[in-house]
């Protein structure tokens, strides 16, 4: 059977980024705050960003918890867009998101992801492709409700992706 | 802990070749049984005997053809009726008795929506479950009380795992008019005393219900001893095909019930204003159904059968226990449930310290190693037992299962350890 878990998915870098977290803390005075959980896995997290004054962002912060992919993914994608415009971090937003579906492939282009390109393996994870999104979802949806108004904290309700069952007996 | 000799049993396995998917694939070690069993190769044959030798539309024939499909499908009954204890005084299995489902869920919901009208239920009136109740035993009770104004009430565990005598008095009482509950966890793999349950809620004039998705596939069930009114179980949790499901029911209590599903072949008439029922089974099997699922499904309950039902109970036994007592023994993994491994059937749920169930299973994959990790489609249960991330992982064994396998999971749950321990330490650190 050659369609089991990616054995590279938990490498040391990976792990890195689950027991050190460098991001993983609490904001002071947030632009935007926003809440994300995927229901069916308990993963929940809340990202926060400071919008600087050059309109970039300048500080990424999460405070959550989950499973490793989901925790892992978030602190990828922090140190990744720390000093990015609102409009970049969607771009790559939208990006990851391709990637984990399997429908961005072309290693050039997941370059723009840093370190996040790491986890395409998840692409292979059909179950886990919820967790690595998350956090990318959950920034997302903050910058595309609340980048018309910075300065004010736009706490949304929850993000629910799609629904995925993972029990059915 | 089990004998030299139980070891020596469960290192053997004669049963594998049996099943082409394992045969085929000599590294997978299969662990979630109990959400769907691997069917033997007799079960695939007879799928395709059907279909090859007495394909046609059952019932409605009068050709030679219709009339074998018919009577293939009602030995199925009786062989199901005979597998559960379905007999009358004589000892006739009570084929009958028998109506074909899609699946446990289904036959349950058939059961709180035609029942549930029967016996008119109001908001002075009862509906009793226990909180261990699979999501398909769960959420058909609680809507049908959310629609009447019913009150669903709950049977809780006490700490280790049981429905107490005083819990099933305490809550079973005169306004009670259904109690549903099943028989094993399908993820504490404890079994519940559902006969007590059961004399209990007809002492307060109520019907019985049981959940069999998880002890008719492992252990021996018996509706006439149980003395149940009604039984829902799934035939791909026992070796037969996705797709087919079982309600057996008294037949006065399946007689008063009315139909759930109307339309082709469940009429004995119809004008242009009514409709006069066909009797049970057929009243609710509207549609054509799949004959050829119901004609394997004997296919799977004679293997089992032929192979010694008590054997095969005894095995998973020895293998559950020593899967409990393999995973007892792993200073980072908690059992979630009974620490004595005799009380587990099948199943076993357990947490790695510090890591999210899902990760444990992607760990476990990469070695092909199979288990389930989630809520179990039993939320409020894990919500109950206060598990961190309301979420476990669950271990399940069928007989097909031998001591290999258990020792394939605790190697790949050491690696999960060697992968996690240090990054849960200096979290906790």
């Amino acid at each position: 059977m050659d369609r089991s878990t990616p054995a590279s998915l938990y490498n040391a870098q990976f792990m890195d980024h689950v027991a050190h977290p460098d991001y993983k803390y609490q904001m002071d005075d947030p632009t935007y705050t926003h809440y994300g959980v995927n229901p069916s896995c308990g993963d929940e997290l809340t990202f926060s960003v400071k919008i600087g004054d050059d309109g970039r962002i300048e500080e990424a912060a999460y405070q959550g918890h989950g499973c490793a992919v989901s925790q892992a993914s978030a602190d990828m994608m922090s140190d990744l867009m720390v000093d990015k415009t609102p409009q970049e971090a969607i771009e790559l937003c939208k990006l990851f998101g391709r990637m984990v579906r399997g429908e961005e492939t072309d290693d050039s282009k997941l370059a723009a992801l840093d370190e996040a390109a790491s986890l395409k393996d998840v692409s292979h994870m059909p179950a886990r492709v919820k967790c690595a999104e998350l956090a990318w979802r959950t920034l997302e949806e903050m910058l595309e409700n609340g980048s018309g108004e910075p300065g004010s904290t736009a706490t949304a309700s929850c993000t629910m992706p799609p629904h995925t069952h993972d029990g059915q007996e | 802990m089990l004998t030299t000799q139980q070891l020596a049993d469960i290192e053997q396995n004669p049963y594998k070749a049996d099943f082409p998917l394992l045969a085929q694939n000599p590294d997978l070690t299969f662990l979630d049984s109990a959400a769907t069993a691997q069917r033997p190769e007799v079960v695939l044959d007879a799928e395709r005997t059907f279909y090859t030798t007495m394909n046609a539309n059952p019932l409605r024939g009068l050709y030679r053809l219709s009339v074998e499909a018919t009577e293939a499908i009602d030995e199925a009954r009786k062989t199901i009726a005979r597998f559960i204890g379905a007999v009358d005084e004589k000892g006739d299995p009570q084929g009958n008795q028998i109506v074909f489902t899609r699946n446990a869920s289904e036959s349950l919901n058939l059961v709180a929506r035609t029942l549930g009208p029967k016996v008119v239920l109001g908001p002075d009136d009862e509906v009793v479950i226990s909180i261990m109740e699979h999501h398909s035993n769960l959420i058909p009770w609680q809507q049908l009380c959310r629609a009447t104004g019913a009150k669903l009430t709950y049977l809780r565990l006490d700490d280790d795992f049981r429905i107490t005598p005083e819990e099933v008095a305490a809550k079973i009482g005169p306004h009670t008019k259904i109690v549903s509950v099943t028989q094993v966890s399908n993820v504490l793999g404890v079994q519940n005393d559902v006969k007590a349950i059961a004399r209990r809620a007809h002492e307060v004039g109520a019907y019985m219900v049981v959940d069999g998705a998880q002890s008719v596939p492992h252990v021996p069930v018996n509706v006439r001893d149980l003395d149940c009114d009604l039984m829902a179980f799934s035939a791909h949790k026992l070796g037969g095909p996705m797709g087919i499901g079982v309600l057996w029911g008294k037949s006065e209590v399946l007689d008063a019930m009315p139909p759930f599903l109307t339309g082709g072949e469940m009429i004995d008439s119809v004008t242009e204003t009514d409709a006069v029922w066909a009797p049970v089974p057929q009243k609710f099997e509207a549609g054509t159904q799949d004959a050829a699922g119901s004609f394997a499904t004997k296919a799977a309950i004679d293997y089992l059968a032929s192979k010694d039902m008590a054997k095969l109970e005894a095995r998973e036994r020895e293998l559950a226990t020593y899967l409990t007592d393999r995973l007892n023994d792993l200073p980072y993994v908690d059992v979630i449930g009974p620490k004595d491994g005799s009380r587990h059937v099948s199943a076993v749920a357990f947490n790695v310290r510090g890591v999210h169930p899902h990760d444990v299973a992607s760990i476990l994959d990469m070695s092909n190693v199979c288990i389930r990790a989630g809520h179990h489609c039993a939320q409020p249960l894990l919500n109950y037992l206060e598990v961190e991330n309301r979420a476990t992982c669950r271990a399940s064994v069928a007989f097909y299962n031998d001591k290999a396998d258990i020792d394939r999971l605790v190697e790949g749950l050491d690696k999960v350890w060697s992968i996690f321990g240090g990054a849960v330490d200096t979290k906790e650190a």
